[in-house]
Parts: C-alpha cells; structure tokens; sequence
C-alpha cells in the first residue's frame, strides 16, 4: 500500500513558534514525497489538536503520521494514543523533535527554520519505511524493592505494605532509621526527632508484608518493569537473628572499642553493637573489621556471654534474589567534608564542629547526654554558625542544600536554651520557604540571635586583639553594615552542604537510571514525574534525587509509593516491540552475536544451527545488528532501511 | 620549553637574587627564558588605582610586545602578575576600553589583539613543568625544613584561576615536592601591607607584626615568598617591626626559587642566599 502520511507542526505556544516560521516549515513539509496533508497549529497534544490528527486518518485515509513537536520522551505515548484512537497502529507514528533539538537551542530565526525542515524531513522519509508492530503484554510482578531505610524509605514502604502488598527493604547499615534517627529536633515545630521515627521503625519490623534485609547492599538487578530480579547481599553479622533479642550482654562485655559512626565519631561504640539502643532490627552485628576474634582468633567474650547462644563466628556472607515489579531507590545523601576548605580548620580546630555532630551533641542520646560542650567539657560561652560550607559555591557545590539556614535557626534556639550562649548566624542569605518556617525565623530574630549578612571567609586560632585569646576567631564582611568584623567564639559549626552519596554513580549504574551535573539521580520530568526516572518501573524520592528537608522526603517516599502501586494494580505491562529479529534464512551460526549481547538474549539453536532472540530479554540495543556479518539481524522500528532513509531525508 | 619573560623592576635591583635564582632555578628545568626587549615598568597596583587608563595603558605596550612571540608571558613579581593580567582581562572584556588603549599604543606603532597568555613562574612550575618532574631533579631533600608558604594578597586574588582563591595550595604543594613540611598558619593570603610602607607606615608595621606572629607561632624556620614585596617588607622591615611591638623576630625569608635552588643543589651563591637581611639561621644552613 503506498504511505499516506500526515505532517502535523506544533507553535508549543511561543516555544517553537516563535523561532520556527512554522507556516513556512508547514508548506515544505507538504510537498515532501509522499505527504498528503501538512498543518501547523498552536497546540498538538491539546484536545482540539489530537482530534485534527484522528479525523484526518478517517477522512484522508493516513497510513502514517508525523507531528514536529517537542521531545519523544514528553509526547511521543500521548500521540501514538492519538493515532491508535484513528484505528492506526501507533508504530506507524514518528516523532520530529523541533524543541529541544531545534528552536531553544537556535539563536537565528532562519536557521531555525532550515533546521526544522530538515529535522521533519528525515522524520517523513523514516514514516515511509514504518511498519506496524504490536505491543506485547507482560504480568507485572506485585512486590517492590526498596533501596535504603531512612525515613523516606521506610514512608514509601509503610505506604505499600499497608496496602497489602509486599516490600522488600534493604539497608546498608545495621539499623534503619537514616540520618533522621541522628537528629535531635527537626524544625521548625522542636519536636523530638525519636519520638516521630522510631514507631515507623518498629511498624516496619513487625508488618508483616516487609521483608527487611537490613546490613545488606543490592549488587545487581536485571529485567525490565514489572519483572525485575535483584541480587541482594546480606552481609555477615555473625548473629544468629532468630537467637539474639538484642539484650546487649555481648556488648557490656566486648573489650573492643571503636569510634561510633553513628555519633559522627564524638563517641565510642564495642566491636560487637548495635549503632543505637531503639536501632531496628533489634539485633547486635560484629564488626569484622575491630572483632579480635574475627581478626586474630582471640577473646571470643562474647560467645561465652550471650545466653542464647546467638553468636556465630562462622555465617557467612548470602547473596538472595527476590523478584519484584518495581523499585525506589532512596538511597540518601551526605554531608560535604569540609576538610576541603581548610580555611575553615574542620580537622584542626577540635571546637569546630559539622553540622551532624552538633545533632549528636544535642541529642539526649548522644555521647554527651545532650549536653553541650566544647572538647574540654565545659559550656561554650559563644557559638558561631557557619552557612553555605561547601553549598551555593562554584569551586564545590552551586545549588542550595535546602535545608542548612533552618537547621540553623534550630540549633540556635536549642543553643540559647540549653546553655543561654551568644550566637551568632554567619548568613548569605536567609532562606525560609517552608510552611511555619518564616514564623520560625521571625522567633529566633526575638530571641536575640546575632544575624550576620556574609559569608566567613575565616576561622582561624591566632588572635589578634584583645578578648581573642584562645578562642575561634571568624572573619567576615559584614555586608548589611559594610564592615570587616572579627568576632571570637568558644565553638564553630559549620553548616556543611548536602551532597550526593560517593556510590550514587554505582547504583546508577546497577538500577540504569542517570545522575545529573550536581552528582544526584535525575526524575524523569521535574515538575510532572518527579520521583519517575528514565527506566520504567525504577523510581527515587527523597534526597537522592536531591537536597530536601524531612517533609519533602516524606511526601516524595509516599509519591513513589503510589506510582509503585499504580504500576502494579494495572496487573501487566506494554513492553515496546523494539527488539531485534534473526532472518534464520540469512543467518550463517557464526554467533559472533551471541558473545556480544549484553543481554545475553540470544540462544543458538543447535538444530537448525542458527541463533535466535528470546525477545523477553532483548532490550532492542542493535549490537546484534550491528555486528552480524550476514545482516541478518534486523532491530524493530530501527530497521537499516528506516535509518538510512531518515539521514537521506535530513540531507535532502 | 620556551617562555617569554618579564623581571618587572624590583628584580633588577633591589630583589636580583630572586631574578638570579629563578633564572637559574628554570634553566636546570629546562625552561628558556627570554627576556621581553624594551620592557616597561608595569605601573604596579599603585598606578592602578590613581589613573586607570594610563596605568592600563603602561601594561598593555608589555602586552603588545610579548604578543610578537608566540610563547605563555611568565611574571616572577605577583604585583607585576597582577596588573598585566587584570590589564588583558579588561581589555578582553571591554571593547570601548581596547579602542582607546590600542589608539595610545598606536603612537609607537603598536596594537594589542588580547593573545597573550600571562603566567605567574609559581604557576609555570607547579602546573605547567609538574611536581613529578620538579621532585625528580631534587638532588636534596630538605627532611624536616619547616617553612612558611606565604602566598601574599595578589597571587591568587580573584579570578586568575590558577589556584583556589580563599585557599590555595600549589606553594604547600611545591614545598612538600622538595622534601620540606609546609607549615599551616593563618593569614597565609593576607596582604604583607607593603603597598602601604609608604602611606601608612603604622598600619603596615602592625600588618607585618601579625603575619610574623601567626608564622614564629606556627615553628615555622623559614618564610617563603612568591613577590619582591612581600619578601621586601618581611625581610627589610622584620627587625624594626619586631622593636617595635617587643618581639624578637628572627625568620629568615627567601624566594621561594631559592628555596628550591637549595633542594636543586645549585650553588648558594647563585642563588644569593646571603643578600637577605635577617641572618640564616641553624636550620637552613644545614643545606649551604
């Protein structure tokens, strides 16, 4: 049958219109072979514009259609529903990106035009070649994996195990609980950090629709949505779960101590622990890094101790699979090491603190009791905040970390009420956009904190003037009185910027989605998907897709939650018919194909001595293609004869 | 490799053992220097902010000749580095202000088109000749020389990029290649107060006194400079700025070239180590 195809050009409003002559790109279009009717209108994808498309299929009897509109990955679904609703296959649809790779990125209004018309005529010479496939259908696996058991995580899972559902929870460390369970109060209401997330923690524990791998790290996940395999490893902790209650006898005794991460090394934990009394699970890990036992074969206390008999020298590492339909990683952040800025003397000047242990500090849990105290033990008289360490600097971090002016106006209100010091707010500029954090900031300007508009370019020990002598100098432009000011202080914490994880590139990696310029996962659109990615079925929330405080993180674990659900109540899922073919004619059984799909999506057949796609697992990369020597491999919708005939029409 | 070089006048007098040693410094580097004919002085900072056109102008005619060669300008004098590199980025910035410069230059026949890359000889050596190469040529170590990296105000002052502005580190670096252990003390990028000797004598004497303060308290044995001024105000200066607060300063200062000629084993006399005023002390004559 000869093509029949439509060219439909989008204005975008002023997106495209207003750099495109798109009645000009509109006339061309329509003397391009083949083309029988070409328009343009204001908005494609809106109703009016969809309906151009459908009765145009009816009355001009279409068999192809272009629209030139933006990027496939915003409309291309939203116009193959269009020509399906015409009664025409959707892979008789192309797309003509005139947006993204045209008209934002085109300064001069001629060559955007030029370049339009060169972009849809290599679209109308592929439409030419199309054929019509068909969608396969696959059964969405009903579990999901999550990645990471801070509290986002543990929102979205909570959200899906309620529903009834079952979620897989892996956490790295020991215990779940995140860098909230470090926290002392979150603002801006003061309430207790603990008192809100350690019943979720203990709701995790018992429901029973959560699987929770806690000491354990994803190594590998394979599939595509709706059927992925993930293999987890659960680490060696030496502990027999089903023996230890976690009554922590073994930890009394271990004569081993080692500084505890989980108090930002201010504190001291046994080799045998667990990072927090209300950690979940309830269950002590050997560290087998500190454990003499482990190390050097000797002491063994703690076997001799446990009443239960729940150490175990020899377990061993396991690696599990489970099978799930869809994945959110909420994997987390860290803070920026401010060694990095040695003007700041982060690792030289003992009273100058990070932001995480100041939280330690001020936690009633924490190694001090909440007490807080310089490193001789007694109350600091002054204390400075230092804003943007590491944030809103080109040098390290550009974006703001969300997060560090309110924690500082916490901290100050707790500073002032736990030991009446001065304090003093070293601040670029005060962002508080949050609901009750305006009126947060205005309490603190009333309980007489120092506001002081600069960044410190200094902390330093030397003293200069009188009053100075051993204390934390920091200097500073004050810019709301247009003075250089030295002010001595007993203790410094640094407001340190928020910062993707180091391993973010890994699990990238491992669950084939993207980071962005500024090291965290990239959301498939950031306003209308943000907590999708580009891989179907994987979604992110919280602060690995970036910086955001305790209620945004909540609110994107329970969004990930619901597009999880939403994913697995449709029961089954399209799979693109993008894979590729072997012509058994052609096909010689050199498998040279074989050896190179990543896939490893292709059997030989030892009958007829040729291989063949199990097109379940081929993901339509065109390797295969690429490589045979008898071209006998074909890639769906990217057939040699499309592409070859897309670049003529661009060249045309 | 083959650079053009501009002394600046301070290394033609008064700091000859700097230009000594950085000359002999760069030849057993391998680096050629060739001084710019008919150089001009650079106006220094000082011009700059009296009379900025024709302080613009003094530097742009350096410019205009380094700009005959096709080779990096490498400046020993940071005050020097300043005003020639702050000198090409206005000109490259502003057309109106190129026009009018290159109309002065064109009564001696000459014209500047903005393609000379200008480098600092601390940058030369740490970026563009690498530690690796500098560390393989020291013929001794200097094992537990504890010296006082001083960058100075105008070496790393804002955007010339070689190095972190608030806190740079390619001397420390360069230090520790030689086998010495850079000191950390406070008030390594503050200004010496040189500029101000002539003005303001008071408060560049408290200037001094608190930069030798935070060195002599830090252990430091020897100060290290990257600019004439810088080592003129802490050398000359050093005694009387001590009588005058009470302390008995005693830090020897050197270029930091001469400091690697020490590790180089060229010879002391070379590198005029014996010009500087404050006497050497036990330390560093260990490696004369």
């Amino acid at each position: 049958m000869e093509p029949k195809i439509g060219v439909y050009i989008c204005h975008c409003g002023t997106n495209i219109a207003g750099k495109v002559n798109v009645e000009e790109v509109a006339e061309f279009a329509g003397k391009l072979p083949y083309v029988v009717v070409s328009k343009a209108y204001k908005f494609m994808c809106s109703d009016p514009g969809q309906n151009l498309i459908v009765e145009d299929i009816k009355k001009l009897k279409l068999n192809r259609v272009v629209v030139a509109a933006c990027s496939p990955t915003m409309h291309e679904p939203t116009f193959r529903r269009t020509c399906q609703e015409g009664r025409l296959n959707q892979y008789l649809f192309q797309m003509a990106n005139i947006r993204e790779h045209c008209s934002w990125v085109t300064e001069d209004k001629v060559e955007a035009s030029e370049k339009a018309k060169a972009i849809i005529a290599g679209a109308v010479y592929k439409a030419t070649y199309l054929e019509p496939l068909e969608v396969k259908k696959v059964k969405i696996n009903p579990h999901t994996l999550i990645v990471g058991g801070g509290i986002t995580g543990i929102q979205a899972a909570l959200e899906i195990a309620d529903s009834g559902h079952k979620v897989y929870l892996v956490e790295k460390e020991p215990s779940i609980g995140g860098h909230m369970a470090q926290f002392d109060k979150t603002f801006p209401t003061l309430d207790c950090s603990a008192c809100i997330l350690t019943p979720k923690m203990v709701q995790v524990a018992q429901h029973q629709n959560i699987k929770l791998f806690s000491y354990s790290e994803v190594l590998e996940v394979s599939g595509f949505v709706g059927n992925f395999k993930a293999k987890i490893l659960k680490k060696a902790r030496y502990i027999d779960p089903d023996k230890c209650n976690g009554c922590g006898e073994c930890a009394l005794k271990c004569p081993i101590k080692v500084l505890s991460e989980f108090d930002e090394k201010l504190g001291m934990r046994r080799a045998i622990y667990k990072p927090f009394a209300q950690g979940v699970p309830n269950l002590f890990t050997i560290d087998k890094e500190h454990c003499t036992k482990l190390l050097k074969d000797k002491c063994g206390l703690c076997e001799k101790i446990c009443p239960r008999g729940a150490i175990d020298y020899e377990q061993k590492d396991e690696i599990i699979e489970v099978s799930v339909g869809a994945i959110i990683l909420a994997t987390g952040f860290q803070i920026f090491d401010a060694r990095q800025m040695p003007q700041y003397g982060y690792g030289r000047l003992g009273n100058v603190i990070t932001s995480l242990e100041f939280e330690r500090l001020c936690s009633a849990n924490g190694p001090t009791g909440g007490k807080i105290v310089l490193k001789d033990g007694t109350e600091p008289k002054s204390v400075g905040i230092l804003h943007c360490i590491g944030s809103r600097d080109d040098r390290f971090h550009p974006y703001c970390s969300r997060v560090c002016c309110m924690y500082a106006l916490k901290y100050s209100h707790l500073i002032k009420e736990k030991t009446g010091a001065e304090v003093y707010q070293f601040y670029v500029d005060m962002r508080c956009f949050g609901k009750g954090y305006e009126e947060f900031y205005n309490r603190l300007l009333e309980e007489g904190v120092h506001f002081v508009r600069g960044k410190a370019a200094e902390v330093t020990d030397f003293a200069v003037y009188k009053g100075e002598e051993g204390k934390l100098i920091v200097r500073c432009e004050d810019t709301a009185i247009g003075a250089i000011r030295r002010i001595p202080l007993d203790m410094v914490i640094l407001a340190n910027a928020l910062e993707a994880k180091d391993d973010a590139k890994e699990l990238a990696r491992i669950f084939s989605i993207n980071t962005g310029a500024d090291g965290f996962f990239i959301e498939k659109h950031p306003k209308l998907a943000p907590v999708s990615t580009t891989t179907d079925g994987v979604f992110i929330a919280g602060c690995c897709q970036g910086c955001k405080d305790i209620p945004d993180a909540v609110a994107q674990g329970a969004a990930a939650a619901s597009e999880a659900l939403s994913l697995i109540d449709r029961g089954e899922v399209e799979i693109e018919p993008y894979t590729s073919i072997i012509n058994a004619d052609l096909c010689s059984g050199c498998k040279t194909c074989i050896e190179l799909c990543p896939y490893t999506a292709i059997e030989f057949d030892e009958e007829k001595k040729v291989s063949a796609v199990n097109d379940a697992l081929c993901k339509g990369c065109g390797t295969c293609v690429a490589a045979c020597p008898s071209g006998a491999a074909t890639a769906q919708h990217f057939t040699d004869k499309q592409i070859f005939s897309e670049i003529e029409g661009v060249l045309a | 490799m083959k650079y053009t070089y501009y002394p600046g006048c301070s290394l033609e007098v008064s700091s000859k053992s700097y230009s000594d040693s950085a000359l002999a410094v760069s030849e057993l580097l391998g680096i050629e220097l060739v001084e710019l004919e008919d150089w001009n002085c650079c106006g220094a900072t000082v011009y700059l902010s009296y009379e900025e056109l024709i302080s613009f102008s003094l530097c742009a005619r350096n410019l205009a000749l380094a700009e005959k060669y096709d080779r990096d300008l490498a400046v020993p004098c940071s005050s020097c580095y300043t005003s020639l590199k702050k000198t090409a980025t206005y000109i490259q910035e502003n057309a109106e202000l190129r026009d009018k410069i290159n109309q002065a230059l064109q009564a001696a026949g000459l014209e500047y088109k903005g393609k000379v890359n200008i480098k600092h000889l601390l940058e030369v050596y740490v970026n563009d000749i690498g530690l690796d190469v500098i560390k393989s040529k020291v013929k001794r170590e200097l094992k537990g020389l504890k010296v006082a990296p001083y960058y100075g105000c105008q070496i790393v002052r804002p955007l010339h990029g070689f190095d972190d502005p608030e806190s740079p580190t390619s001397l420390d670096r360069l230090t520790e290649a030689l086998g010495a252990t850079p000191i950390y003390f406070p008030n390594k990028t503050s200004c010496c107060g040189s500029s101000l000797i002539a003005t303001n004598e008071e408060l560049a004497f408290r200037m001094q006194k608190d930069l030798l303060l935070c060195v002599s308290g830090n252990d430091a044995e020897v100060i290290i400079t990257v600019c004439p001024l810088c080592h003129m105000a802490l050398d000359a200066y050093q005694k009387k700025v001590g009588k005058m607060y009470g302390f008995n300063f005693k830090i020897p200062v050197l270029h930091f070239t001469q400091l690697m000629g020490l590790a180089l084993e060229i010879p002391s006399k070379k590198l005029g180590i014996k010009t500087g005023l404050v006497p050497l002390n036990k330390a560093l004559m260990a490696y004369i």
